[in-house]
């Protein structure tokens, strides 16, 4: 669990961040969210201390992260930035193993685990292992950066608009492919964007920064339904609110028995795909697959009544 | 890059030719002797005289870069930000001195001999690393390092790890220029009875035989371009394995 108490940095009498309090729970992602200058990024930095705070105090598992040298305790948390930062004159394996290679531990154990990241990221160990970042794609240099920040299996990760260098396509895969990775591991995360949509996706908490203020900080749900201030709701969007309410719910929520007609969708996949798929084939209802059965179906009334229902 | 290929090994070829076995360039050099003088320089081995050259410029510039690099990596951590002004104002101090008049005011010092030529090389040797090194140390990939910072190593890993090794293809283009300037500017050495090839040039100049200067000049010309071309090299294939 980590615990934001009363915390405040102040650049010449300027408030960056101002009087913020916030826990994360273990094994969460946490989406902080705000415009350029809101200071979600100084709050970030603050938690692993390249930023230190002006007052205030963060606890990890119950311990002050004052308790300790900064370098120390970044060993024990995980970082990753927008263009990835890899180091341009150390190999993939190298930049991944760069942790517990400062942690000390032995040289087999750090070689199985960076083949296991690889794999972990869907990029053949021995194929990657010993090239250097400039022989990557983009795509693939930001999952190195991830891997190299999941390395030490630390106790937080720390995420600065990882995303944020990334084309729109990769992007999406990328972030499926940390939610994947995140569930599979249990870690716990929080991530700083400018994206709604990026937070509203990944967030189990989207905690809403505005000019140092930590204005709203709740699940993606109670953001978008219940806006704290003017603020949230412009960065929700008033016309794209039910569609990302829609987003948030997958089809097993709403389905029914019966039957349609069209390309089935899986149950995983969200009220605002089903939404889509109805409105560009021309159908009332989608099937949904479940292991290759149709196990019932997703009407369009049925979306408008969970679309409401938060009223 | 055909043309290196070819060229190079033919320039080591001349140049150890005309150090190891002065004498198969009678023919060419006969015609710019005075009549009836000596064409080949015999009165030192040009071996000997091309080692103590190289020496004394090895001996500065590895002196000027253990400074200059000292200096840059000085200046560029926090606390050193102050001294930036100064530092630039000594080393700029050391261009500007002409290596001649550092020759004549370190020789009531230090005597006659290596020691002032060992002095003005230096001098003059480290502006451009100093230069060199202070901007590749102020402008490594702002991403780098902060991810160097976040992911937990200290200030002396930073630099031993990251800092450096990244600075290193330009520093190094520094460390290049400083040396092919030293082994040009070492010739004037001999003034002052450094024992460097300069003594051949110096020797033909006083005793009008062009044989002599065109000798020594060629053998300096060659080791600095050999010398440059060697250290291209090496930037390439250090740029070439950061990604650059």
């Amino acid at each position: 669990m980590i615990e934001i108490t009363h915390i405040t940095k102040e650049y010449d009498g300027v408030k960056a961040v101002d009087d913020v309090s916030m826990t994360v729970e273990t094994g969460s992602v946490t989406v902080i969210v705000g415009t350029s200058g809101s200071g979600k990024t100084t709050l970030l930095r603050m938690i692993n201390r390249l930023e230190e705070p002006t007052s205030g105090e963060v606890r990890i598992n119950g311990a002050s992260t004052l308790s300790e040298e900064p370098y120390i305790l970044r060993r024990r948390i995980g970082y990753a930035i927008q263009g990835h930062g890899l180091f341009p004159h150390h190999t993939v394996a190298r930049n991944i193993g760069a942790v517990p290679q400062l942690l000390k531990w032995p040289a087999d154990k750090i070689r199985s685990r960076v083949d296991e990241l690889l794999d972990l990221f869907s990029m053949e160990p021995d194929q990657f292992r010993d090239r250097y970042p400039a022989e990557l794609s983009g795509g693939q240099q930001q999952r190195v950066g991830v891997a190299r920040a999941l390395a030490s299996r630390p106790d937080l990760l720390l995420m600065d608009e990882p995303f944020g260098a990334l084309d729109p396509i990769i992007r999406t895969r990328a972030q499926d492919d940390l939610r994947r990775i995140q569930q599979r591991l249990g870690s716990t995360i929080m991530l700083v964007t400018h994206d709604m949509e990026e937070a509203i996706r990944l967030g189990d908490r989207v905690a809403v920064m505005d000019a140092g203020k930590l204005v709203q900080y709740g699940t993606p749900a109670e953001v978008i339904t219940t806006p704290a201030t003017r603020f949230v709701a412009d960065m929700v969007g008033e016309m794209e609110r039910p569609l990302r309410l829609l987003s948030l719910i997958p089809l097993s929520d709403v389905m029914e028995s019966g039957e349609a007609d069209g390309a089935p969708l899986g149950p995983e996949a969200s009220l605002r795909d089903a939404l889509s798929a109805c409105l560009w084939t021309g159908r009332s209802a989608v099937p949904v697959e479940e292991d290759g059965h149709i196990t019932g179906r997703v009407t369009l009334q049925a979306i408008r009544s969970r679309a409401e229902l938060h009223k | 890059m055909r043309i290196g290929v070819i060229l190079r090994p033919l320039l080591v070829a001349i140049l150890l030719a005309m150090v190891l076995r002065p004498d198969w360039f009678r023919p060419v050099f006969e015609p710019f002797a005075p009549a009836g003088g000596p064409v080949i320089y015999e009165r030192a081995s040009l071996l000997s005289l091309s080692l103590s050259h190289l020496g004394i410029v090895a001996l500065a510039s590895l002196a000027a870069t253990i400074v200059a690099v000292t200096l840059a990596i000085l200046v560029t951590r926090p606390a050193g930000a102050a001294f930036r002004p100064l530092s630039r104002t000594i080393t700029n101090m050391g261009q500007t001195f002409p290596p001649v008049a550092v020759l004549a005011l370190t020789v009531p010092a230090l005597g006659f001999g290596t020691g002032p030529t060992l002095v003005a090389l230096f001098l003059y040797g480290l502006l451009p690393i100093f230069e060199n090194a202070f901007t590749a140390l102020t402008t490594l990939p702002p991403a780098t390092m902060d991810a160097a910072r976040g992911i937990g190593l200290n200030r002396w890993q930073r630099l031993i790890r990251v800092e450096l090794p990244l600075a290193l293809p330009v520093t190094l283009t520094g460390i290049r220029l400083s040396i092919v300037i030293a082994l040009g500017t070492a010739t004037i050495g001999s003034t002052v009875a450094a024992r460097t090839l300069g003594e051949v040039i110096i020797a033909g100049l006083l005793t009008n035989n062009t044989a002599f200067v065109l000798q020594g000049g060629l053998i300096v010309g060659l080791f600095a371009v050999l010398i440059y071309d060697a250290l291209v090299q090496l930037e390439g294939y250090l740029a070439r394995r950061m990604g650059g």
